[in-house]
């Protein structure tokens, strides 16, 4: 992954002439989207935050102790994490040309997104509905805000991965939709980053 | 079908606003029919609201700040006018539910949709010339910024006509925002226009930080960004670091009021105080995102018209540094009396008084520029000098807040206010105006008048001392914000001087209408299309007013802090090129607008619940941003003729004012 923006940053050429500034566009947005990155960080941070003030407010309900199952979340966290993988395989297809590498790649990743999505939307399902939902305590609220923050994340990252499939499929392997893939592999990466820091401090911390 | 929302949301009871309801339809209906009549639709869709070029999008900005500065400025004198009716008894004429969301919407407008809103137009008028760029980074994002601000504006307009706006202070501190004590729509209509408007400033930040660090002129060395520049730069950065706290604060609280959390509630564990920390750490730095561009114009002024380079031009940059990264470390100040213990609030009383000693350092820079200069007293540099003076006595002021134990006394009094207006008014707007005039010409080629901004400077500041200065005593004699009617005859006459000088300042604020009319009635003398009306030291002076939409023929190039001066000293300004080389430029696009619009409309279906409506046009933006993306519009080539046509005509005009000999052998800066 670090890979990948060394290059982009490397063929930002500052001295190759001064009136084609916005030709080669693709480094300028990657660099742009590191900077929104940055500040979805701070989001992050801010939710963090919250959590570790409210943790402990469980107002006569379950704690994290109570309600999480280690197995279970380290089921999806393997899903996310491999999901980490195949899309770098889809970035590297990518590099050899390889058009239906990379849409295969990505068709993988969608599916492990989207098998993650699916056992946190049934893991909330099933806290709701045995009446621990975000309503019955502060520690509740501040768990479903973070933990759904981050799956808000993925399932916007899973419609931008259709998107892209359909765009590789169409106008191939261009200059944009490698600016653009670039782009979601940054954001697909860093969502991983949270996903580590929500399992150690959420799930770890709660139920060791 | 449609929420909460019915008939009985239009406050037709309420004579004051349907008067006022009646007013704005009536000047809006004026101003569609002006335009209608003029067939100017056309015009104003293709060259203004779909533009994406930096200058029309700030030229944009600024006038909504104007708009927004009437609007917050009548609210204020509203306030004033009640505070003084109601003394000792009597009701005054506005009632407390409608005075509460006059003094919240106040807060809101001037800090939010005024001052943000005029920062940003004057960073996107100056920053890209200031650094010798053609544009900004992101065109696109950039005007997708500006309609969402445009959004938030709709929205807290909006709430005047259909609903209510919030009654919680600006600040909206649950539990009092909570849907226990503000079951209505008002604290909706808050957090959807911060939210909207918030995610624009957000991409504003990115945007201009991707813009200094990777589209500066040839040659020029980050240290040698001009003052101004660097000064928005900094809040930039201060912008990407705290209004994603604001995001997620404003979040959090529509998850306690839509989705019945507890993360802010007083019940089930939830904590308001963690609300009020985290409002504040986005809210401390936020002041500094208004004054340290300010700081910038001032600078810029001071050292143009010294016709003197600036005193101290990095020692500016590392205060400025300084100042951002304190910012972020005083935000408690905001709530000593929250019972944090002695320790804690002596760390921020003290981290708050360091803030002092950069802010210090600018103003010794400024008066150090100023000695042994030939200062030209225009009206810019007044608004500098009263500037000056008026920043100082609000910042001893809040020096003294930064006590705790003095802010036990002062805590919520009205010396607060006196304060925070005293450093906002005297630092912020001050420079803002100073910024607009000074930076009018750049924008459209005529200089405004001078003897009416003058009028209006004097009007403005002494009309700021005798509002605000009485409200140091009556903190001093007890008297809370906040209030809506008093019963101490002792306060009484401090509330009728203050009230007098709020009146000053609107004949202050009627000076600027009467000038920017004069202004335009006369442009034809006041003309400067040359581009260098105060005779300058930066880049952006050294392009024709209005700069062409390419703004530079052929990039400039620069080797110290102020490259059009030293052009300009050694013969090499206004040279033209052997020849010109096509210039790549973006489209312009609707995509702003309609996701702007779109996205207002999503703010709407949010607050009234109509949650269909909600989907829909929530579906309806990402969906148009997708085929917007799939377009994939790579802009066009400005040919060659084109350049040549617009500088031949700059050239002329130069000659004609004989900044350049018409016989002047032509060099090309290719070869320099």
């Amino acid at each position: 992954m670090s890979n990948l923006v060394t290059n982009a940053g490397h063929a930002h050429v500052d001295d190759h002439g001064h009136d084609d500034h916005h030709h080669d566009s693709g480094p300028m947005t990657v660099f742009g989207f590191w900077l929104y990155l940055m500040t979805d960080c701070i989001l992050f941070a801010s939710i963090f935050a919250v959590y570790a003030v409210l943790v402990n407010n469980v107002a006569g309900g379950p704690s994290g102790h109570d309600i999480f199952e280690l197995p279970y979340v380290l089921g999806e966290t393997a899903l996310l994490l491999f999901s980490s993988i195949t899309y770098g395989f889809a970035m590297l297809a990518f590099y050899r040309g390889n058009k239906k590498g990379v849409l295969s790649w990505l068709a993988l990743t969608f599916l492990f997104g989207l098998g993650f999505i699916g056992m946190e939307i049934n893991e909330f399902h099933l806290l709701i509905s045995e009446g621990y939902g975000p309503s019955r305590s502060g520690f509740l609220s501040a768990f479903f805000t973070l933990v759904g923050t981050h799956g808000l994340h993925v399932s916007a990252g899973l419609i931008w991965m259709a998107v892209m499939m359909y765009q590789v499929n169409k106008h191939g392997l261009t200059n944009t939709n490698k600016t653009r893939l670039s782009c979601l592999s940054l954001f697909w990466h860093f969502l991983d980053v949270v996903w580590i820091c929500v399992f150690t401090v959420v799930y770890l911390m709660g139920t060791l | 079908m449609f929420g909460k929302l019915s008939w009985d949301a239009v406050p037709f009871h309420e004579p004051i606003v349907m008067v006022t309801i009646a007013m704005i339809a009536l000047g809006g209906l004026a101003l569609f029919a002006g335009i209608t009549y003029f067939k100017k639709w056309t015009y104003l869709w293709t060259e203004w609201l779909t533009s994406v070029d930096h200058k029309k999008i700030g030229v944009m900005y600024v006038i909504v700040a104007m708009v927004m500065l009437l609007r917050g400025f009548a609210d204020a004198i509203m306030m004033r006018t009640q505070l003084a009716m109601a003394t000792e008894g009597s009701p005054g004429y506005l009632p407390p539910e409608h005075y509460d969301q006059i003094f919240t919407a106040h807060g809101v407008i001037m800090i939010i949709f005024m001052a943000m809103p005029f920062f940003t137009g004057l960073m996107n008028l100056a920053l890209p010339l200031q650094i010798g760029a053609r544009d900004v980074a992101y065109p696109f994002l950039n005007s997708l910024s500006f309609w969402l601000l445009v959004s938030g504006v709709v929205l807290i307009n909006l709430s005047l006509g259909v609903g209510e706006f919030a009654k919680t202070g600006w600040v909206a501190y649950p539990p009092l925002s909570g849907l226990q004590y503000s079951p209505g729509v008002g604290v909706d209509y808050y957090i959807w226009a911060l939210q909207l408007s918030g995610l624009g400033t957000t991409l504003t930040g990115v945007n201009f930080l991707a813009t200094v660090l990777k589209m500066r002129a040839p040659g020029m060395k980050l240290m040698d960004m001009p003052i101004f520049t660097w000064t928005c730069t900094w809040a930039n950065v201060l912008i990407v670091a705290s209004f994603p706290i604001l995001a997620a604060t404003m979040a959090l609280l529509s998850l306690d009021r839509y989705l019945d959390f507890h993360i802010f509630t007083n019940e089930l564990g939830g904590n308001p105080m963690m609300y009020v920390n985290l409002f504040w750490a986005w809210g401390h730095p936020e002041v500094y995102i208004l004054i340290l561009p300010a700081f910038g114009i001032f600078s810029e002024v001071i050292s143009t018209f010294s016709g003197k380079r600036l005193f101290g031009h990095h020692s500016m940059i590392y205060a400025s540094g300084a100042i951002s990264v304190l910012g972020f470390m005083v935000w408690l100040h905001h709530f000593f009396t929250m019972g944090s213990g002695a320790s804690v609030n002596a760390f921020f009383g003290l981290a708050t008084m360091l803030i002092s000693i950069p802010t210090g350092v600018k103003l010794f820079n400024w008066l150090f520029t100023i000695y042994h200069g030939r200062l030209r007293i225009t009206s810019q540099v007044l608004w500098t000098l009263g500037f000056m003076v008026t920043f100082a006595i609000g910042g001893m002021t809040g020096v003294l807040l930064a006590i705790p134990g003095a802010d036990f006394v002062l805590h919520n009094s009205l010396f607060v206010i006196a304060h925070f207006h005293n450093v906002i008014i005297g630092g912020a707007v001050f420079g803002y105006i100073a910024g607009f005039s000074f930076y009018f010409p750049k924008a459209f080629g005529f200089k405004l008048h001078e003897g009416w901004g003058k009028a209006a400077f004097w009007f403005w500041i002494s009309g700021f001392f005798v509002a605000f200065m009485p409200l140091y005593a009556l903190g001093f004699m007890g008297m809370t914000r906040r209030l809506n009617a008093t019963t101490n005859p002792e306060w009484v006459p401090y509330l009728y001087v203050a009230m007098f000088g709020a009146v000053m300042i609107a004949v202050g604020i009627a000076c600027q209408l009467i000038q920017l009319y004069v202004s335009v009635r006369d442009r034809k003398q006041n003309m400067c299309e040359s581009g260098d009306p105060w005779n300058a030291h930066t880049l952006e002076w050294s392009t024709s007013s209005p700069p062409p939409f390419y703004n530079f023929a052929v990039l400039p190039k620069a080797n110290s802090i102020d490259p059009f001066t030293e052009a300009k000293e050694d013969g090499t300004a206004y040279q033209k090129p052997a020849h010109y080389e096509p210039i790549h430029m973006p489209n312009n696009t609707a995509t702003g607008v309609v996701m702007g619009a779109l996205l207002t409309v999503f703010g709407f279906a949010m607050i009234w619940h109509i949650w269909w409506l909600a989907i829909v046009s929530l579906v309806g933006t990402i969906g148009y941003f997708v085929v917007h993306a799939a377009r994939d519009d790579q802009g066009y080539m400005v040919p060659v003729d084109v350049i040549e046509r617009i500088e031949a005509e700059q050239h002329a005009r130069l000659v004609a004012e004989k900044k350049i000999p018409a016989n002047r052998v032509e060099t090309s800066l290719e070869q320099a």
